[in-house]
């Protein structure tokens, strides 16, 4: 009797366990389909380049490492209005405005041209901009950008009625290069070691001149952003007055609020430059922030697809 | 005693089978979406997509790097994967469930079937229900589905400015070709 109690028990005990080892097994092999995807899937190492370092073309004036995608062209509007300290009577600057309309066209995911034409002493201006390299997740820590802009102003008298300027006298030239991390989905900054030749500058001012810019951006939230920009002239190069009668040069400060809707970003700006090109804001800005020498305005950027892009971009 | 070896017994004969039924597994496998209106018309391809089916349990499962999509508008892709997924903090999305239905995997032939499971995108983890079709081969297994998804449902938010150019539920068509594995 005894024993064969203990029989019944231990094969009820048997039953159980294999209920439990083969329910067991089952769920084992539910979870572990998934789990040995996951684990596959992130052994492969990421190599993908970097998105979105910036969400536009210009942190307010100066380039960022960002560029227009293969066959995409983007339409520019950049508006300024006079300074702040004009005063009411011209509500503030509202009266004035300085404009530049630009193109700018990727040719290849890495090479970029443009071209655009400012108020700011009938100013043409072009560019070319080459992405050297690219910021990855897991190799590269920055991006970096080649600039290479020149522009010619046909403004007919800018040193007064008789001073007559020849054609070559006319270019200036800037080259950039653009280094550029984004430290996570909120935070990017760059760095542009700038050099730029004036072909025509006043005694003692110097023809070539070395600046560093550096500017930097902050999400507020998905589809804003915070941004900031100094370029800082290294100081003696460029001393003249300069025509007309205007305040001291002084370095280019701005600050922007970038708001990205689809294919458009809107910028509102504040900044003392009242030029959008190289060669005319970082040397020829003048006034301060202090002094109230502060134009708002906008850029508006508009892409448009000209060529599918269908190719994988890592 | 012996039941002890018995249970011993079970435990490798439970593996051991599983070791002669092998899944069939993909890493190349493709999803789409697509959204077509009036304004815009949006398509994004991924030919990456990582996936496994167990001809016993009949569970099969799905993971796909959301970076690997790829968009014919770049901006687009930017988009998607800066303020739509997120991929930077949600780089996957995964998918695991059960087949349902008339099928026999050790017999060629096309079968009509129910996949029931659950959807993780976006960091939202979702239960769905599709059908779709599984052709089987003599090694390897062909899957096709279509079904529609609503970005809400993933806590995906789509601004009211550009709301017209997104349809409310987008579409998705699954292409697998598993191969059995050695």
């Amino acid at each position: 009797m005894g024993a064969n109690k203990i029989i019944k028990m231990k094969i009820r005990k048997t039953f159980f366990s294999l209920i439990l080892i083969l329910s067991g097994f089952h769920l084992l092999a539910q979870d572990s389909l998934l789990k040995s995807l996951n684990d596959s899937i992130s052994a492969v190492p990421n190599n993908g380049y970097v998105t979105g370092t910036f969400k536009a073309l210009y942190i307010v004036n100066m380039k960022t490492i960002e560029a227009p995608a293969a066959g995409a062209l983007n339409v520019e509007i950049q508006h300024r209005f006079g300074t702040i300290n004009t005063g009411a009577y011209n509500l503030w600057g509202l009266d004035f405005a300085t404009l530049r309309l630009g193109l700018d066209y990727g040719i290849t995911d890495r090479l970029s041209v443009g071209i655009g034409r400012s108020s700011y002493l009938e100013t043409f201006d072009g560019y070319l901009k080459y992405k050297l390299l690219r910021q990855s997740e897991s190799s590269m820590p920055v991006s970096v950008g080649l600039l290479g802009t020149s522009s010619y102003f046909t403004n007919h008298a800018p040193l007064g009625d008789n001073a007559n300027i020849s054609g070559s006298s006319r270019f200036n030239y800037t080259l950039q290069m653009l280094i550029a991390r984004k430290f996570n989905s909120h935070f990017s900054l760059e760095l542009t070691p700038t050099f730029i030749h004036y072909n025509m500058v006043t005694s003692p001012d110097q023809n070539n001149v070395f600046a560093l810019c550096g500017g930097a951006r902050m999400k507020i939230s998905k589809r804003m952003a915070i941004t900031a920009e100094y370029d800082y002239l290294f100081p003696n190069q460029l001393v003249s007055p300069l025509f007309p009668p205007s305040p001291p040069r002084t370095n280019s400060l701005s600050f922007g609020w970038d708001i990205e809707t689809g294919g458009h970003v809107f910028q509102l700006v504040f900044t003392n430059s009242q030029s959008m090109i190289e060669s005319q804001y970082i040397g020829q800005t003048a006034g301060t922030w202090g002094k109230g020498y502060i134009y708002f305005g906008f850029n508006i950027s508009r892409n448009f697809n000209l060529k599918a892009h269908n190719k994988p971009k890592a | 005693m012996f039941f002890r070896f018995f249970y011993i017994f079970l435990m490798t004969i439970s593996f051991a089978v599983k070791g002669i039924c092998q899944n069939y597994l993909t890493k190349t496998g493709f999803i789409g979406f697509y959204s077509k209106t009036p304004l815009e018309d949006i398509k994004a391809e991924n030919n990456q997509v990582y996936a496994v089916l167990d001809p016993v349990s009949h569970h099969i499962a799905f993971a796909v790097l959301l970076k690997g999509f790829i968009f014919t508008k770049e901006l687009m892709q930017e988009h998607f994967n800066e303020n739509y997924v997120e991929s930077d903090k949600f780089p996957k999305a995964t998918f695991s469930g059960i087949c349902s239905g008339e099928m026999d995997f050790s017999k060629e032939g096309t079968y009509q079937v129910v996949i029931k499971g659950d959807l993780t995108l976006h960091g939202v983890t979702k239960a769905m229900e599709t059908t779709a079709q599984l052709e089987v081969k003599k090694d390897h297994i062909n899957g096709t589905s279509v079904f529609k998804l609503k970005p809400e449902d993933f806590n995906i938010s789509i601004p009211s400015i550009v709301r017209d150019k997104i349809t409310s539920e987008i579409t998705v068509k699954v292409k697998i070709e598993w191969v059995q594995t050695k």
